[in-house]
Formats: C-alpha cells, structure tokens, sequence
C-alpha cells in the first residue's frame, strides 16, 4: 500500500486536501481534509441577530447569496415573518441567478479545463476540446465571460452587487422592483437563453428539458454530434472516458434536496430524500440531521442536532484530519447537488441517470446543466410576475427568544441555517453546507463522507501525483471548500 | 470571485491588454497540486519573477501563532510562511479585499483564529508582514480593501502597477489605492435628495435616506460605489440597503448593530466626513423643516408614491 497526499486543488472554491491510500493502481482508502477553519459560528455568537445578514454572506464569495438566503430563511422562521409574493420572487431571481452563474462557471471554468490538458493528447476528440476549454485561453472562456458578467446584472439591479448583498432581508427583499426595471430583467433572462441555446446547448432550453432518459440522452448527442455545443462536446468526452462508471459511492444512495425557489408558498423544486436503493421517496425533517465531530479538530462527543449543537475548535484530537464536521441524516451518509435535487424533483433523465449508474461523474455534471435548461424559462416567468407599486418587503419584530430554521438549496446543494436567539442575541448559530454534506470526514462509526467514498476504487498510477480520474471526480462534486468549514 | 463580474472587457481581456499574465490563479489556472507547489518554490527561489503577488482572505495566525487554522493543502506548511516567503521576492504585493488589507469579518468578535492583514490589524500597521515591510518595488501592501471588492478596483490597480506609473503617492494613509479611496460612497448616491432633506428610511425598502435610522455610513466611508457602478448599475444604497463601510478597517464591529445607527440625544454619532456637528445639527433641523411633501411621502415607501410635478413653463 502507498499513501500520498494531493494538494492545493486548483478550480474548486477554497482549500481542499486528500489523503489517498491505493494499492495495485487503485485507491483503497480516502480521506478529505479542509484545511481552512475561520469560525464563523463563533463570530456570530453574541450579535444581534439581523447581523447574521451581514456576516454570513461573506463566508463565501460564490455561495454568497444562498448564504443570505438562508439566513433570512432563519431569522424569518424565528420571528414567524411572511414573505410578500414580491418578495418571494425577487429572493428566487437572486437566489437563480446566483446558482445558474455558478453552475456556468463551475463547467466552464472548473471542471472542463482538466479534458484540455496535455495528458489528454492522444485522445480522438482533444483538438476541438482544446481549443475551446483550454484554462485561461480557451475560445468557451472568452465567450462565457462576457455572458455571465452580464446575466450578473440581474444582481445589480435586484442585490446592489455581486457578492454580499443585504437586499435579501427577512421580509422579502429590500429592493423593490419598478416597472422599467421588470422588463430589463425580463430582457436579460432572454439574452442569458440566447447565449446558452447557442453555445452551451445548440437546442432550444425546453427541448433539453424534455431530455427523459439515459437513452435519450445520447440519441440527442448523436442526433448532432459534439459539435452541437459544449452540452454535446461533454457528453462525448463522457461516453468516450467511461465517466458514467468514475466517482460513484454505492453506499451513500441518498439524494437530499431541501427543495428550491419558493414562489406563492410552494416550491419550484420537491424537498425530500430520495432513496436509490429501495427507489423511494422520504420526507425531510430536519430533526433528522446531526452532525458528528469524531474525526474533525472539533471539541465535543457525539452527534449533536444543530439546535444543540456548538463549534469549537480543538487541533489536539488524535483520530481528526479535518475542520469539517460530520454531517447525516438519520446517520447516514447522503449526496446532495443540482443532482439530487433534480433527482428528488423527479426529472426522469435524473432519474434513470442513478437507477442505472448512481452518482457519478456523468450524472452529477449532466444534472448542473439541466438544472440550467429548467430554471431560466421559469425566472422569465417570476421577472413578468413582478407587480411594481405591490409590497416587497414585510415588517417584523425579532422576539427576545427564538429559534430559527432555514433551509435553502444553493448552487452546490442542501444548505442549512440553525440559529438560537436568546435575550436578543444570538446564543447559538450552526450551519452545514452542501460540501459538508458531499466532502464530510468519517463518523464516530467509521464510515466515510459521500467524496470519500466515491474515491475508492478509482484507478490511479504509480507516481502520478495528481491522478486526473481523481480530479474529475472532486470537481464534478463543485465543491466549496470555504463553505464547508466556514 | 467578484473579479469575474468584470464588464466590457471582461478580467482576463483586461489582465491580457494590460500585458499581465498569470502565473497562478487558484480558481482560473489549470496547474493543481504539485504543478501550483512548483510555481511558488520557484517565485521563492527567485527563479521565476514574481512581478505581483496579490493575496486574498485574511491571514490566520493561530491557533498559538502555529498558522495550523490555514495550512496550504498538500505542502504541510501553513498559509502565512507561504505568503511571508512570496513576499519578499514580490515586486509588487497587493491585498485583495478588507480581509487581506486589515482582517476583515475573519477578525470579528473575539478573532477566534487571530486574523490580520498583510500589513495591517484593523488600523493599526503591522499585521503579518510588518509596519516596515516594502515590496521589491518599495511599496508598502497595496490594500485593495472592499468586501466584496469592486472588480474595476482590482484591475485598475494591476493595470496602474503594470504600466508603471503607480507611486507611494497614490496610496492613501492606509495604503488604500486614491483612485477609488479619496472618495465617499455618499457622491452620487441615488437617495441624495432625501438625504438633503433628511427624509429618512425608517425601515428595509424604504426609498428614504438610511443615514438617520438605518445604520448607513456612505458619508463616511471611502469608496467610489456610487459613481463607479456595480454589475450593471448597481449599489449598496441603490440595493435598498446602507453602506456598512466595507472598505474601513474595523467595519467589521461597528459597535452598534448594522442596521440601526447608533445616536447620542436623537443625532446620529456618525457625521457626515469633514462636516462639523453644529453645522450638521442646524443644517439638518432647517432642511426637515423644508421637506417638500413628494419627498417625505416617498421616503417611508418603497416606490414613488407622488411624482415630481410638471411645471406649465418653461424650467428656467
């Protein structure tokens, strides 16, 4: 057996570290190291509680509106504040623009330079794909730049700016909407489509969406061919490399999605947790999280529920290699991701992607790029159902004692916000994000986090010291390190 | 991140007109791993130049001045003798954003990973690198300090510096590029008529001036975010929402929560920069009195609720 130790990771956000254990070209044993600990959780404690509105969106300078939301989300359940239909529409346009420029980014920018490396010359379909996805010089980089920086738009009209804004309030949104700026919002919804069907897709986005199989899937590839667009490009690199059978964890068959995009009370996408073994459907309740610190440098025994839960840092604990803590749910290890949220929504594409190969590398970059195809139509329809001069923010008063839950998805996955106020600060606040979740350390029972599984396995060369299977694998996650440890 | 919302043209247009090219980049550059490791070794060395050395987020001294809280992923040495070592060979070295400039929000509360500044602790000159500390080029750190940063800022900053032209003196006292610093974020606001009439926000969504109530700073802090847009045309104030200085050090803890301002007998502690109290005091006293109707009205709601009137003459 040789051990070798894989870091800095380039084009995830933060600071990731692995610890691999492989053994004839394969790994035996992995384990995840975030090797950033700032103490958010810490910090909170003891401020007034609309100052999480502040300091938690700058956890993250990628993940920063979902961060905000979720706060909001928490401080709104504390003090039993409902949101105006406006309002409700404004935080998913924000919260939508934010996920789909991550997943934008997260493709071109993360995850595809590695197909454009040398390694991959010999390979019949390099040329093109160096061409287009090489990093910093590739033709997709100087087009998708352009295309993004200005779908960011829709944040400086709805959040100020991009990151950290404070629109995103418990109420609703403090910015309200007037009627010239509906129909500019409306035309760069339309531009944004314009760009993707044209380059990323070379189909209409609805004829992406009604995509409902595995097989389906590639008769569209080969309906065209990978010169369709970088969807199609994908996907042949994908059924050329075998991605399908890269990065799977058959023991974490759990897909979590908190459910997404709240518009006139109900949810765009379901919240739930779907079962891959026994395919069915479970409920969420949040009661059923806890969070384990047996292997992180984390004081504390046991698994704790958020509400209970505390975040102290302790660097002498002798089984910990992580900052991260251990998040499951009712003790299990799930996956969460656009992914599972389209899985739990119950997209047949989704759907037949994990009955017949699980999380895997195909699955989970396939499941971002639908996510795309199915949102942007329905922020056209949220942008038009704007009505100016209508309330976008509704008043409240924060009780002196209080708890608070807030659940949102954001680009990466599941992301949950607990918060205790007490004497009108904030007692306790304890977040998990969806990399705590995906890129979780062991628990106390010794059983790995979904990353640490879907490394096992994976075939790995004597002295190369970042194997590229194993990038792919850690990026089709999209992790964000800062968002994990916080 | 916020560098990718960079307009017309985009970063990496921009950085490439400017005849910059990255060495590394830890969210854009394919290097990963040993690749990266070898970069800096050589920038250490001093066989690869290292014209900029641009660092971002706060740097973590603890626990017990160890550095363990960020260690650079695979080398087993922690983040700050990294940064320390890159810095000597920098001919220039640049603090991306408040937490790389002064500590920023990782300083907050108790600091629980002692935090500072490349060359800072809050205001105070020191940090991780030294009072003393001066780039290859006999710079102290540029603090690019913003949270986020605007990404004009950033960019025109590398682009000065690669043009040559970029001296002590268009550093202000805290080190801060003058271009965007000798300004207040309060120049070009949106809310500047209820402002002049102190027609003030009394809650979120309100279209009022949110200096009296709302905890809004813009008239003191430095920053030119109402005059050089944001993604598009955006701000803080123009986002419904005060300016909590973010690019002072210190904004972290303001002493009094972020959205109500702290006042002494009804009159905000905070005023106005170079404005004197009494002034202030008479001044804001004689404009409440002259409000006009449209603007009170519209101050405590959320869209113009009376327009302006349409004169029958000509406007003279």
């Amino acid at each position: 057996m040789s051990r070798r130790v894989l870091g800095p990771f380039n084009r995830v956000e933060g600071d990731l570290e692995l610890s691999l254990d492989a053994e004839d070209g394969v790994v035996t044993a992995a384990r995840v190291n975030s090797p950033l600990y700032r103490g958010f959780e810490q910090i909170l404690e003891g401020k007034t509680p609309t100052d999480a509105l502040v300091i938690v969106p700058r956890i993250c300078g990628i993940c920063s509106v979902s961060q905000s939301v979720a706060a909001a989300s928490a401080l709104a359940d504390a003090a039993g504040v409902e949101t105006p239909p406006n309002g409700q529409r404004a935080t998913s346009l924000m919260l939508a623009t934010e996920n789909l420029a991550d997943h934008l980014t997260h493709f071109y920018l993360f995850f595809m330079p590695d197909f454009a490396r040398d390694a991959y010359r010999e390979s019949t379909w390099f040329d093109p794909v160096h061409a287009r996805f090489k990093a910093v010089s590739g033709s997709a980089v100087a087009d998708v730049l352009p295309a993004r920086a200005q779908f960011m738009q829709m944040l400086g009209m709805l959040a100020g700016k991009w990151p950290h804004t404070l629109s995103v309030q418990p109420g609703g949104s403090a910015r309200a909407v007037s009627a010239s700026e509906r129909v500019r919002m409306v035309s760069l919804i339309r531009s944004f489509r314009a760009w993707l069907e044209r380059y990323l897709f070379g189909d209409a986005l609805e004829a992406v969406s009604a995509i409902d199989s595995v097989t389906a899937l590639w008769a569209w590839l080969d309906e065209r061919g990978p010169v369709r667009g970088d969807f199609a490009r994908f996907l042949d690199i994908a059924r050329a490399q075998g991605l399908d059978r890269l990065g799977r964890c058959p023991g974490a068959e759990r897909y979590l999605s908190y459910g997404n995009y709240v518009i006139d009370g109900g949810r765009l996408f379901a919240r739930g947790v779907w079962d891959g073994e026994k395919t069915e459907m479970n409920g969420f309740a949040h009661e059923d999280v806890s969070e384990d610190v047996s292997h992180a440098w984390m004081a504390g025994e046991g698994a704790r529920h958020p509400l209970s839960g505390f975040t102290l840092p302790d660097i002498d604990r002798d089984a910990a290699y992580s900052w991260c803590k251990a998040p499951r749910w009712r003790g299990a290890v799930v996956q969460c991701g656009a992914l599972s949220r389209q899985v739990v929504d119950g997209h047949p594409l989704a759907r037949d992607l994990v009955t017949q190969g699980g999380g895997n590398v195909l699955s989970r970059v396939v499941g971002r790029l639908l996510e795309i195809a199915r949102v942007v139509p329905e922020m056209e329809r949220w942008a038009l159902g704007l009505a100016p001069g209508e309330p976008f923010c509704a008043s409240f008063d924060m009780p002196d004692s209080a708890q608070g839950v807030g659940l949102v998805e954001a680009a990466r996955g599941a992301l949950g916000h607990w918060v205790v106020i007490r004497k009108g600060r904030i007692q306790r606040y304890q977040i998990i994000a969806p990399t705590t979740w995906n890129f979780s350390p062991r628990d106390a029972g010794g059983v790995p986090g979904a990353l640490e599984q879907a490394l096992v396995d994976t075939p790995v060369a004597e002295g190369e010291a970042m194997p590229l299977a194993v990038q792919h694998i850690v990026r089709s996650f999209d992790p964000c390190m800062v968002c994990t440890v916080h | 991140m916020s560098l990718l919302c960079a307009e017309s043209p985009d970063v990496l247009a921009t950085l490439a007109g400017g005849g910059l090219s990255l060495l590394w980049h830890p969210s854009l550059s394919e290097a990963s791993g040993t690749e990266v490791v070898g970069i800096l070794e050589a920038c250490i060395a001093g066989t690869t130049p290292l014209d900029v050395l641009c660092v971002e987020g706060a740097l973590l001294r603890g626990p017990h001045g160890t550095g363990r809280f960020h260690m650079l992923a695979g080398t087993g040495r922690a983040m700050i003798d990294w940064v320390s070592a890159l810095a000597v060979r920098a001919q220039y070295t640049v603090a991306v954003g408040t937490c790389a400039a002064f500590g920023g929000v990782t300083a907050a509360s108790l600091n629980p990973t002692d935090a500072c500044g490349l060359q800072y602790e809050g205001d105070v000159a020191g940090g991780l690198l030294g009072r003393g500390y001066r780039s290859g080029r006999g710079l102290p750190v540029i603090n690019v300090a913003g949270c986020p940063t605007h990404p004009g800022w950033v960019l025109e900053t590398l682009l000065a510096l690669a043009l040559g032209d970029f001296t002590a003196s268009a550093l202000d006292a805290l080190g801060r590029p003058r271009f965007y610093a000798d300004q207040l974020v309060h120049h070009g606001c949106s809310r500047n008529e209820f402002y002049e009439f102190k027609a003030s926000a009394e809650k979120a969504s309100d279209l009022g001036c949110m200096m009296e109530h709302m905890g809004c700073k813009g008239t003191q802090a430095h920053a030119d975010c109402n005059v050089r847009p944001w993604n598009g045309a955006g701000s803080c104030t123009s986002g419904g929402y005060p300016c909590i200085s973010c690019t002072e050090p210190g904004f972290e803890e303001p002493g009094h929560p972020f959205f109500e301002t702290p006042k002494v007998g009804g009159i905000p502690i905070g005023l106005p920069t170079d404005m004197p109290k009494a002034w202030f005091v008479a001044l804001a006293a004689l404009s409440k009195s002259a409000t006009p109707k449209r603007v009170r009205a519209n101050s405590t709601a959320d869209h113009a609720v009376v327009t302006p009137a349409i004169r029958k003459t000509g406007l003279k």
